[in-house]
């Protein structure tokens, strides 16, 4: 130990002398690691934002067969019999919570000059009780939409992400003018990147009679879902399937997590072997240069564990320290930074990178394993190095 | 004679390239009394620096045994080598081969950490070694903040402080100019004379030579001639 630690301090004491070799493990392994937390911290904010957005004592109702609303269509025939099926709450009139909601692509800009581009946002047509159902959806700015009127009021995502859709501002879909008349916040869920109107103004405007996409209703209890499912699948004539708002969200965000998850494994690795190969010729260096300190420790008798520690452990320490400073660098650049991808609706979901402790322990342990397998090649040749050849420097 | 520290027998050494193999020591006997200061003379190519690296335990024969301190080194794994040549070897190169970035003080303390002694009684050791050396003064300074005179007395207080059985002295002046050399070899000498160091130098400088109690020259690989004393 006490021999370890000699050498490991000798060599760390020499660093300086070697720095720029040095600052390619520190530097390179810096890259991967950052990259990697910001790829990971996109996943895992996206899946924190769906994961977010939803009760699971609330009903989603799709057609069945379907994954997501944009490509559901609940026929005018079966929504009286949804919003009769048992185990749902009701109002104080006895009215069930229930809001059969329509959601439609519409077009919003984002970006000004060359970064312009149309994109896609989801209008949510939501039925009066819509907004009893979801006491999250708090007005921040101006008023909600009056039913039978053109208003929209817009997610704070969608405020914060897409231009011209400011209190007043006039948005045109499919040629009809929409007036924004209030901003809302939902607790920072999927919601916050839509716009909202009125479910039967949205349904005259873009020609769906009565069908809706979706149905989202209270139930009594969490516990209440078996029940439900039961009492559907007792009914033929209600070809749909029911889930809870959180199970249907979270659901939405599980192919985009895997896609990204594969898309960081891929990037990081690539840059993992660059930043492998890097460490390896920065140590493989440090050992050659000190290929005499090294032989002469072994000619005085130092056996050549302590040797393969002490490289190995300098390799580590440069390489912790580039971990550190990728992932730091990833906080500090991405951590709670907004931006808005196409979810599995084809539109546009506003969320936040989230640069989460376990983000980063995963940057540090990937720098880590580049350390060791960076250090230890060369570690092990400075042990075997023939103490009569490497005395005579060469 | 007294008792023999270092002895060889029917020593060879074959380096193998490819297929090339170049025969550089040849079936050679040597027996280095204890107590002995002894210079290896001879040309470039001669076998010298081979010959010490066999005794100093850096390397093994191709055939014969060499029995230094009572043990059969050739015999000995690298690692329990290691630790050998840690308790009875003292080497001192050339190029003084001191660690850049440790003080005097410390690069003398080195050989102790392999010992069971306490961080003060290292300290303690490596300041008689320095002292012995007449460097007492510069236990401080840094290799680069020395002379290559001062930094080779560094190096023999480095070879001494953990009291191993042999010096094993590669060119030890060779770097030096006459003046410092000659200081470096009366220290040697006085190391051998007052305080019974057995010290086996290899030099090709006659006057360094002439330092030691004997003379052994080489010549392709074999003893030239018997001692000279």
């Amino acid at each position: 130990m006490k021999q370890i630690l000699a050498i490991t301090l000798m060599n760390l004491r020499a660093i300086p002398q070697r720095l720029g070799s040095s600052l390619v493990i520190v530097i390179g392994i810096a890259g991967v690691v950052g990259v990697l937390v910001a790829m990971l911290s996109m996943a895992q904010g996206f899946g924190a934002t769906l994961k977010a957005t939803g009760k699971d004592d609330r009903l989603m109702v799709l057609a069945g067969g379907v994954t997501s609303e944009l490509s559901s269509t609940l026929m005018p025939d079966i929504l009286p019999l949804l919003r009769e099926l048992p185990g749902l709450a009701r109002d104080a009139e006895g009215r069930p919570l229930v809001s059969a909601e329509l959601v439609v692509i519409t077009e919003l800009r984002r970006g000004e000059g060359a970064q312009r581009a149309d994109v896609n946002v989801s209008l949510r047509g939501v039925e009066p009780l819509g907004l009893q159902l979801r006491p999250e959806a708090k007005l921040i700015e101006g008023r909600w939409f009056t039913p039978g009127l053109r208003e929209v009021v817009v997610g704070k995502g969608a405020a914060n992400q897409f231009q011209g859709v400011q209190l007043g501002a006039v948005l045109k879909f499919r040629g009809s003018e929409w007036t924004v008349v209030g901003t809302f916040s939902a607790d920072g869920d999927a919601h916050e990147s839509e716009l909202w109107t009125d479910a039967n103004t949205a349904r005259s405007a873009f020609g769906r009679g009565g069908s809706a996409s979706s149905m989202l209703a209270q139930m009594q209890s969490a516990q209440s879902l078996p029940g439900i499912q039961a009492a559907i699948k007792a009914d033929p004539r209600l070809q749909v399937d029911a889930s809870t708002e959180v199970a249907y969200y979270s659901s939405q965000s599980q192919q985009f997590t895997q896609q990204i998850g594969m898309l960081t494994s891929v990037v990081a690795a690539i840059m993992a072997v660059g930043a492998l190969f890097g460490a390896l010729n920065s140590m493989y260096s440090a050992v050659s240069t000190r290929q005499v300190e090294i032989a002469t420790l072994r000619a005085i008798g130092f056996s050549g564990l302590p040797v393969v520690l002490s490289v190995l452990t300098e390799a580590l320490l440069l390489a912790l320290t580039g971990g550190v400073l990728g992932a730091a660098v990833a906080y500090v650049l991405f951590n709670n930074m907004t931006v808005s991808t196409l979810g599995a609706n084809f539109t546009q979901i506003a969320f936040n990178f989230a640069v989460t402790p376990e983000l980063m322990q995963k940057g540090l342990i990937w720098a880590t394993l580049i350390g060791l397998l960076g250090g230890l090649p060369p570690a092990i040749r400075a042990a075997r190095m023939r103490v009569v050849e490497a005395l005579r420097g060469g | 004679m007294s008792e023999a520290i270092v002895q060889l027998r029917g020593v060879s050494k074959t380096y193998t390239r490819g297929k090339q193999s170049v025969e550089v020591l040849k079936n050679l006997d040597l027996e280095v009394a204890k107590g002995d200061f002894l210079a290896l003379m001879g040309p470039s190519g001669s076998g010298k620096t081979t010959l010490l690296n066999l005794i100093g335990g850096l390397d093994q024969p191709t055939t014969g045994s060499v029995i230094v301190a009572g043990e059969n080194i050739e015999q000995l794994k690298s690692s329990r080598l290691a630790a050998w040549r840690g308790r009875h070897v003292g080497f001192v190169f050339q190029f003084y081969n001191l660690m850049p970035m440790l003080t005097a003080q410390k690069n003398v303390e080195l050989p102790l950490l392999l010992t069971k002694l306490s961080a003060s009684q290292r300290a303690e050791r490596a300041r008689i070694a320095l002292t012995v050396v007449g460097l007492a003064d510069r236990a401080s300074h840094k290799p680069n903040e020395l002379s290559g005179g001062q930094a080779q007395r560094v190096a023999i207080a480095r070879a001494l402080v953990a009291d191993p059985t042999i010096l094993v002295c590669d060119e030890p002046t060779g770097d030096l100019d006459r003046k410092t050399a000659d200081e470096i070899l009366g220290l040697l000498q006085t190391l051998n004379r007052q305080h019974g160091k057995t010290i086996i130098m290899v030099t090709h400088d006659p006057k360094a030579a002439e330092f030691a109690s004997h003379q052994v020259h080489m010549d392709k690989g074999a003893l030239a001639d018997a001692p000279v004393h």
